[in-house]
């Protein structure tokens, strides 16, 4: 599950090299160098989102939010940027990006794919339909797919209760798909 | 649309949009909520668009992109008015028909209709025993209004409440109404609104905030969702009356970004009514300054919380501080700020409107007016229902949900959230309201109402529950910290069959240090889920324990499957299907599941067809051993 503490222990663009560690399997992690390679950096939009917000404080999460939402992830150098425009120190910058579950710190993939587990779906066997897109996917939840196509995260609910267990694949939702729609779903996204 | 600078311009455009409006010309409403996304109300919306010009009938019928009715199970729901004929489970191709049949012919088409468990039709949705039973007050506009068209909501009377409170009323007279109405906090807290408005008012302070507090992070609950989804002006309305009431100028809409489609209804709401004066510089015309601002959450459960929701309202980590002075007194910026949940917003403008005394006559002598639920899990009619305070919960779920699917056994209903507590069925016919839940050791909460059969385990739920409020707590204090994590240790390994002698009297103990020197109400609140599951079903928990046995066969750790080698007739659906290939066998060979390889997710038991009933379910006994490779099934009568 993606949780506060959870991405913390993640790779992140903190420069530890996390390859080194036998136990995480080298192909899905990513380090630094290499997500600074796949992802082109564009610092132009960044300045656009925060002027938009007047550079002020206490917008520091929506800012973040917008960037977030824009290139599907935080990078050092945007951190770095909000922290310097908002004059708010790096750390706490930091703290915010790493206290809330919406935001990542490392590049998400093209298609962000949600499996709810919240207490609805739970009781509806949200645990198989998440093991079900892990099959699919070959990805862990907080994983994203070598090719930057997928992000697999679980959140705590999506709201629709009703229609339990929930897939949500991008904006898409998905009531209660068997094994078969579920691989449908996953071959649809291009 | 001008400014509407009087409410005697309010009332003139209200008669203006009417006049537009034939009240007996057919009108096609489309849930478009999220529940009916999902099924795909908007191919439906863009078929009933064709066939219409199609038919020749545009501009003869009008179609309307309505809000969440709260009939989740069976989307997507058309509702045409003025009969109020509601079909159910709508799919893009059943739409010619409804506009031949019913548009024009004006008859029904039958097997749209709800069907009830005589087999009998009902066409009109008052008639529907879901909605029968249910008194939809706060909940009720979403299917009669387009939730990004102010006009729809000015003429169904809305912002007159605004206009009789700007006007007629002195603030001290709205706060007056509010406390006799004694409307008690809908988000869980049940705190009298009222009261909490008058310490803001009192509170020394140059600016004053109101807040509408939509993180609505309780899993299992969506009310909030469809209200700020399909009725966003009724909030709006409410956030400007207590505004006035408390003498406050600005206010916050704090929405999850979960839900994209709340804020975004909202944001437009919010456009709508600064057009339209209704918010802004002299509201109406009169002296009241008032604006709103959304912020998203970007998602963490304890933000959803008074004094971390106003801390991350100003940019910052959303962690509960203690409240020695409450956020009433020392909240945003350190000024005075009210913060009251959708629903409770969602009230004020009816109290306002109808008076105290009527929303007094509704409800229970501690708990008045309705209360809408997330009647959701193993219930046949899941989706929002809205109900006076004191119904039991045995009409809410087996009256308006219909009773538990495929005719299970009920076990359980968790109320509250995670921090709530599990029901039993001795207790079904408990008057739910703010103070009786309390009493059977779970609570109101928001209003999820989950319900559970003989197939849900309550240890694997309350495991569920202090896992989740593990991964939320923010770590600020040790007692939730470090207790909710030895109590996921102690549950985990109740499931995983590795449970002690002594194991439940710990957990006790433990709940007991965590409720009483925690801060906030996730801590206070978290052994709830534990404690009630204990209370109620200590055998499930002893079985665990005792004979490393789990009853509903759900903790992976004690279950496993077997294949019965009489009754298994070599079909290789299991075979086929389960995914690591744990099975073996061949075409009129019996199947045998190697217990090594077996992840006990169960998909043979579900796949294997019901008249061969082959696959069990082991629990607390030995598997059989299995027969040797390559036997021959024995044929069942009357099968090739």
């Amino acid at each position: 599950m993606e949780t506060k503490r959870g991405k913390r222990s993640r790779p992140n663009c903190v420069s530890t090299s996390v390859s080194d560690n036998p136990e995480l399997p080298a192909s899905k992690v990513y380090h630094r160098q290499e997500t600074n390679r796949q992802v082109v950096q564009e610092p132009g939009r960044t300045q656009e989102i925060v002027d938009k917000y007047g550079a002020d404080k206490t917008d520091l999460i929506q800012i973040l939010l917008d960037i977030q939402r824009e290139k599907r992830w935080l990078s050092g150098d945007d951190l770095m940027y909000v922290s310097e425009k908002l004059d708010v120190p790096l750390s706490q910058v930091y703290r915010v990006a790493t206290f809330y579950t919406a935001f990542s710190l490392i590049p998400q993939g093209r298609h962000h794919v949600l499996v709810c587990m919240g207490t609805a779906c739970h009781v509806r066997g949200s645990p198989r339909l998440l093991d079900l897109v892990i099959n699919a996917l070959k990805i862990k939840p907080g994983e994203t797919s070598l090719d930057q196509k997928f992000t697999l995260s679980t959140v705590n609910c999506l709201g629709c209760c009703a229609l339990g267990p929930v897939l949500q694949v991008d904006s898409q939702y998905h009531g209660n798909p068997s094994a078969g729609e579920v691989k449908k779903i996953v071959a649809g996204c291009d | 649309m001008t400014r509407l600078k009087s409410p005697a311009a309010l009332e003139r455009a209200r008669k203006q949009i009417l006049s537009q409006r034939d009240s007996q010309r057919p009108c096609v409403a489309i849930c478009t909520g999220t529940g009916c996304q999902s099924y795909g109300c908007n191919k439906v919306y863009t078929a009933f668009v064709n066939e219409l010009a199609n038919t020749g009938l545009q501009g003869k019928v009008d179609i309307r992109q309505t809000g969440c009715p709260g009939f989740c199970e069976r989307g997507t729901i058309v509702v045409i008015t003025p009969e109020e004929i509601c079909y159910l489970r709508v799919k893009p191709e059943d739409v010619p028909e409804i506009v031949s049949t019913t548009l024009v012919g004006k008859r029904l088409v039958d097997r749209l209709l709800y069907e009830d468990s005589n087999g009998k039709k009902i066409a009109y949705e008052g008639d529907i025993p879901f909605y029968k039973r249910q008194m939809r007050i706060v909940l009720g506009n979403n299917r009669l209004l387009d939730p990004k068209s102010i006009d729809d909501y000015i003429a169904l009377g809305g912002y007159s409440a605004l206009a009789k409170a700007l006007f007629k009323m002195s603030p001290e007279q709205v706060l007056e109404e509010v406390k006799r109405a004694n409307l008690r906090g809908r988000g869980g807290g049940g705190f009298p609104a009222g009261t909490k408005w008058e310490t803001t008012r009192n509170a020394p302070g140059t600016t004053k905030y109101v807040i509408v507090n939509a993180d609505e992070g309780d899993p299992g609950a969506f009310m909030d969702r469809a209200l700020l989804e399909g009725n966003p002006h009724c909030i709006l309305e409410g956030l400007i009356i207590g505004a006035y009431a408390i003498g406050s100028h600005e206010g916050y809409v704090y929405v999850r970004q979960e839900y994209p489609m709340a804020t975004e209804n909202v944001s437009i709401a919010i456009g709508q009514a600064r057009e339209y004066g209704l918010l802004g510089k002299g509201i109406l015309g009169s002296g009241f300054n008032f604006d709103v601002t959304v912020h998203r959450g970007a998602g963490a459960f304890v933000s959803g919380e008074s004094s971390a929701l106003m801390t991350a309202l100003e940019g910052m980590v959303g962690e509960p501080r203690p409240k020695y002075i409450h956020t009433a007194v020392s909240g945003v910026r350190g000024q005075p700020s009210n913060l009251n949940n959708v629903e409770t917003w969602a009230n004020v403008p009816l109290i306002v409107n109808k008076g105290s005394k009527w929303f007094t006559s509704i409800g229970t002598a501690g708990s008045k007016g309705t209360k809408i639920f997330a009647l959701v899990g193993k219930v046949n009619n899941t989706g929002l229902v809205e109900v006076p305070m004191g119904m039991t919960l045995r009409e809410i779920i087996y009256d308006i949900g219909g009773g538990l699917r495929q005719g299970k056994k009920f076990k359980a209903v968790q109320t509250g959230g995670p921090s709530g507590g599990c029901i039993p069925e001795s207790l079904l016919d408990l008057p739910v309201d703010f103070d009786e839940l309390t009493k059977v050791g779970s609570m109101m909460g928001s209003g999820g109402m989950i319900v559970m059969d003989e197939d849900n385990c309550m240890v694997d739920i309350a495991r569920y529950f202090t896992s989740f409020l593990g991964d939320e707590s923010c770590g600020k204090c040790v007692s939730c910290r470090v207790g909710i994590g030895q109590m996921i240790k102690i549950l985990d390994r109740i499931c995983q069959g590795k449970g002690q002698r002594g194991d439940i009297e710990l957990l006790e103990e433990l709940c007991e240090v965590v409720r009483d020197v925690s801060l906030c109400a996730l801590g206070k609140t978290a052994p709830n889920p534990v404690l009630s599951t204990i209370r109620y079903f200590r055998d499930e928990y002893e079985a665990h324990i005792e004979q490393k046995r789990c009853p509903a066969g759900v903790c992976k750790a004690l279950v496993s499957y077997y294949i019965k080698p009489d009754k298994c007739q070599g079909c290789q659906i299991c075979l086929r299907d389960c995914p690591v290939e744990a099975i073996t066998g061949g075409k009129g060979l019996v199947h045998i599941i190697d217990q090594n390889k077996c992840t006990r997710c169960g998909t043979c038991l579900e796949v294997c067809p019901s008249r061969f009933a082959a696959v069990a379910r082991l629990s607390g006994e030995p598997v059989p051993a299995a027969p040797p490779l390559g036997t021959k099934v024995v044929r069942q009568k009357g099968k090739q």
